[in-house]
């Protein structure tokens, strides 16, 4: 396992390994995604007070979730380049940064078109949206921050340090529903308790977070496969290709 | 783990949990500021500012929904299930507004204790259920 591991590290062994993965993946994505919409726009009951509405609950939720998990994978990466300074740890960190942000991106949006109809605005300073703001900011601030530093290598070394002093923010953004009087309606399905939602709507849910979850992986796949090639383009495992 | 390692990973931690106490105070001193409103409750104790804007959030009472005068205003008491206030408000109002509903009002109290809305949000929960399945609860609720 730890072999393993220590050999997936290696930026030629990930590169091959990678480039074998994506046409599965993509294939799994597509698959799981069909489903989703499908079981979200079709097979799905309307709900009893929203109608058709909340529907964009299908896209909306999964992307929020993706782009918490994600800032928690940079945190992870940050510590392992902190301490053990993995090379491959710092691709991951700087190619998931552009995809978080777009997930943030996304689930502010749908959140916000939803908001109008629903709740009256587009837009109220909440805990729940404004820490999630906070959060875009986060992963703009780690783009910035990686494109400022000429040298890779230590601007690895600050965003790994961004990212794990950002990291605080992911349980005020889970929590805010709980610890605050906030617009926002509290957890449906991430909480301990049973579901707040019958199966035929939380299981349409749940294919489409693994949809974006197996996205995130090809999407991170192809450009750490880019990053890879642009750093080590000196190297001779890159000649070789 | 060699010892620079080691060493690495203690200061990593502490700067992690020195932000997260400092984020922490902050935040609990800042608390009523995050609140995103008031309740009923609050409102009656005078918590809440007396002659600017605030947001109030309760439910509305069911049969207090009334239309008095040119029938542009809307009259109804908010709720959290100890105090009420009265609320008026002249506008649209949201999709979700129902006797009932969660709602969070933005205004001020005028001289008789009333609330005078300028806006009136809806605040969902967490609940999503197929219509029929709402039909069978309310049922439940009437038998019991």
């Amino acid at each position: 396992m730890f072999l393993w591991f220590h050999k997936l590290g290696s930026p030629p062994h990930f590169y091959r390994i990678a480039g074998k993965w994506i046409p599965w993946l993509t294939w799994i994505f597509l698959a799981l995604l069909l489903a989703g919409l499908y079981g979200g726009l079709w097979l799905a009951p309307p709900d009893y007070q929203q109608g058709e509405s909340y529907r964009i609950i299908f896209v909306h939720v999964p992307t929020a979730w993706m782009s918490l998990f994600i800032y928690v994978v940079m945190a992870f990466c940050g510590i392992v380049i902190i301490v053990w300074r993995m090379k491959l740890a710092e691709v991951v960190l700087i190619s998931s940064a552009p995809i978080g942000a777009s997930f943030t991106f996304l689930a502010l949006v749908t959140g916000s078109l939803w908001g109008k109809p629903m709740w009256g605005t587009y837009w109220v300073w909440d805990a729940r949206l404004t820490s999630e703001l906070i959060l875009l900011f986060l992963y703009l601030g780690v783009i910035g921050l990686h494109n400022a530093i000429e040298d890779k290598r230590i601007a690895a070394r600050a965003v790994a340090i961004l990212a794990l002093v950002g990291v605080v923010n992911i349980p005020i953004i889970h929590y805010s529903v709980e610890w605050w009087h906030s617009l926002h309606q509290g957890a449906s399905l991430t909480k301990f308790d049973k579901p707040s939602m019958p199966p035929s709507m939380y299981v349409p849910i749940l294919i489409m977070a693994l949809a974006f979850q197996i996205y995130y992986v090809l999407a991170l796949f192809h450009k750490c496969r880019v990053e890879l090639l642009l750093r080590e383009r000196n190297s001779k495992w890159v000649e070789e290709l | 783990m060699t010892p620079a390692r080691k060493k690495r990973l203690f200061l990593i931690s502490l700067m992690v949990a020195g932000v997260a106490v400092g984020v922490g105070l902050a935040l609990k001193s800042l608390d009523e500021n995050i609140m995103f409103f008031f309740t009923p409750t609050e409102v009656r104790a005078g918590k809440a500012p007396g002659n600017k804007l605030f947001r109030m959030g309760g439910m509305v009472v069911n049969g207090s929904v009334s239309r008095p005068g040119d029938g542009l205003t809307v009259q109804f008491d908010l709720t959290d299930n100890e105090r009420q206030v009265t609320v008026k408000y002249a506008g649209i109002l949201p999709d979700l507004f129902r006797e009932g509903q969660g709602i969070i009002a933005n205004g001020k109290l005028n001289g008789d204790g009333e609330f005078v809305a300028q806006e009136v949000l809806a605040k969902h929960d967490e609940n999503y259920m197929p219509p029929e399945l709402a039909g069978m609860h309310k049922k439940d609720e009437a038998e019991q």
